[in-house]
């Protein structure tokens, strides 16, 4: 890999032992996907949850801020594993909270911002078009790369702490243009109208492509998406393929025609109507009662806080309702008294975690909780394989049901 | 002694005994970390220690997390030797970078959960790209 003056003095140890680490652990990376040189990035976002992290992650991070770590560019954090404030009514133990408090500290000292957010695209500081990053969790790439079109590949907490120590990623896969152009063309034959139905659409282009190294670009759209319907598109569609981009023909801005992205070579596959129910068929009927409701995955913006509201003001409900939201938001609804409306019925609204990664499979066994209903796509095809047996329904039928305790 | 050629990998030159299976591989959905077993009963390797174990499997699944896992799974001396992929995915080449956990993909002659044998002992060299079946 060819490196810059700098580059060789962090790889000799001249600007330290974590800079050393960082690029070290970088080049490794690159020299298992031909990357040739590093590329600067303006931001990294980095995936510490405890329950992945764990005693021996922390320790590394703890060291790492011993040894006089700091970011090198602006670094902000996905979910946190625990919401300090309300951990224990949901089981969560002081062991699970004690590895958030210390990744917390840890982060702090390396000068990361802790956002604790999936939707840092929605609320702190957008990519911008041809914006190189650094960011984990796949709803954030994907949204990133496809929606602003900014170039991240998806990278893990460990190269995300790289990238935010040394200010650059090893250029391999969504850097690289060629990486970027349109490998499978889907034409949509029945047209998203809320919410839940984006990211339908999302698992179905997902599981059709299946991999990290394909691209689908979708045709047949009649409505730009909004960010929040953009957002389950993206999020469920990385869930379900592994897919880190994609492009909306017309719409997206490396795709204002087909032929931008090579989409006009491709053979047309259609997504009917037909492959958008047989996904929902695995998700829940109606009649099936219900243990809890979650909307999460990715957290709500404000404009999903106040919707959510809406739908469960005055209302009063046999299954608990749980609402995963990012600090900065929360605070928003909070002063515009969106979380009072939606505690006041007695769903409970949490800060800084999103559900799936905060100890999802201990919550469930506290509370006896498996019957799990959600409006999110992505949520109940991970859920799955946490010992849950997961519904998906509207934001809407979702608060209807929490009324009745079975899916309406 | 038949050597394989594959990618150049990531991780120090280890021999070990094979674990061979026609499946994928998430640490976080198909594992028990604690006990060090495949714990999903779908996985074709249920119920069978990884630990010291040289996996041989077909592709990498899951989210970002994984990253942070195998770094864990290492640190409590409950991890695999090495992985050998067909393809691996960004996360998990990240995560045996961190781990320091030997890890090669892309066999130049097809299908490598077809070439070696659960039981069989065998010699990865990342750095060369080559995997050596000893017996």
């Amino acid at each position: 890999m060819k490196l810059t003056d700098e580059e060789q003095a962090m790889l000799a140890g001249d600007l330290g032992e974590p800079k050393r680490w960082a690029i070290d652990h970088q080049i490794k990376v690159g020299g298992m996907f031909d990357a040739t040189d590093l590329v600067p990035v303006s931001q990294a976002h980095m995936m510490a949850d405890p329950e992945s992290v764990g005693d021996a992650g922390v320790s590394f991070m703890e060291n790492l801020a011993d040894k006089g770590a700091q970011v090198a560019i602006p670094m902000i954090t996905d979910p946190r594993g625990v919401d300090l404030n309300y951990y224990r009514p949901l089981g969560q133990t002081e062991e699970m909270a004690d590895i958030d408090r210390r990744t917390i500290a840890a982060c702090e000292r390396m000068g990361i911002l802790m956002t604790n957010t999936c939707v840092n695209y929605q609320t702190i500081m957008p990519p911008v078009l041809g914006d190189h990053v650094a960011y984990g969790d796949t709803g954030v790439v994907i949204y990133s790369n496809s929606i602003c079109g900014a170039r991240s590949n998806f990278e893990g907490g460990p190269s995300a702490l790289a990238a935010g120590l040394t200010g650059r990623t090893p250029r391999y896969g969504l850097h690289l243009d060629v990486n970027r152009r349109a490998t499978r063309r889907f034409v949509l034959q029945d047209q998203p109208k809320e919410l839940t139905d984006w990211g339908v659409l999302g698992a179905v282009a997902g599981k059709m492509a299946g991999s990290y190294w394909e691209v689908p670009v979708i045709e047949g759209l009649e409505s730009v998406p909004t960010s929040d319907e953009a957002k389950h598109l993206g999020a469920a569609m990385a869930s379900y393929g592994s897919t880190p981009l994609f492009h909306l023909a017309g719409i997206t801005p490396e795709a204002q025609s087909l032929a931008d992205v090579g989409g006009d070579k491709l053979v047309a596959e259609d997504i009917t109507k037909a492959d958008l129910d047989a996904l929902r068929s695995n998700f829940g009927r109606k009649g099936d009662k219900i243990d809890v409701v979650v909307f999460a995955a990715p957290q709500l913006s404000i404009v999903e806080m106040q919707q959510v509201a809406g739908l469960v003001d005055g209302k009063s409900f046999k299954t608990p309702i749980l609402v995963c939201t990012s600090p900065q938001v929360y605070a928003d609804a909070t002063r515009m008294k969106i979380v009072e409306r939606i505690e006041a019925t007695g769903a409970k609204v949490l800060e800084g975690t999103c559900y799936y990664n905060q100890y999802a499979r201990e919550i469930g066994e506290a509370n006896g909780w498996t019957r799990l209903l959600s409006n999110s796509a992505k949520i109940v095809n991970i859920l799955g394989g946490y010992g849950y047996e997961p519904a998906l329904a509207s934001m809407k039928d979702c608060v209807a049901s929490a009324v009745v305790g079975e899916i309406v | 002694m038949t050597t394989l050629k594959c990618h150049k990998g990531i991780g120090p030159k280890v021999t070990g005994e094979a674990l061979v299976a026609d499946d994928n591989f998430s640490a976080r959905y198909d594992l028990d970390r604690l006990k060090g077993i495949f714990s999903r009963p779908q996985h074709k390797l249920a119920g069978q220690s990884y630990k010291g174990k040289i996996l041989v499997l077909n592709t990498s699944k899951g989210g970002v997390a994984s990253a942070w896992m195998l770094y864990e799974m290492k640190s409590r001396g409950i991890a695999p030797k090495a992985i050998l992929f067909n393809n691996a995915n960004t996360i998990l080449a990240q995560g045996a970078a961190l781990a320091d956990m030997t890890m090669c993909d892309r066999f130049e002659d097809g299908d490598v959960t077809t070439f070696i044998q659960s039981g069989q002992t065998v010699e990865v060299d990342p750095d060369a790209g080559t995997v050596t079946i000893i017996g």
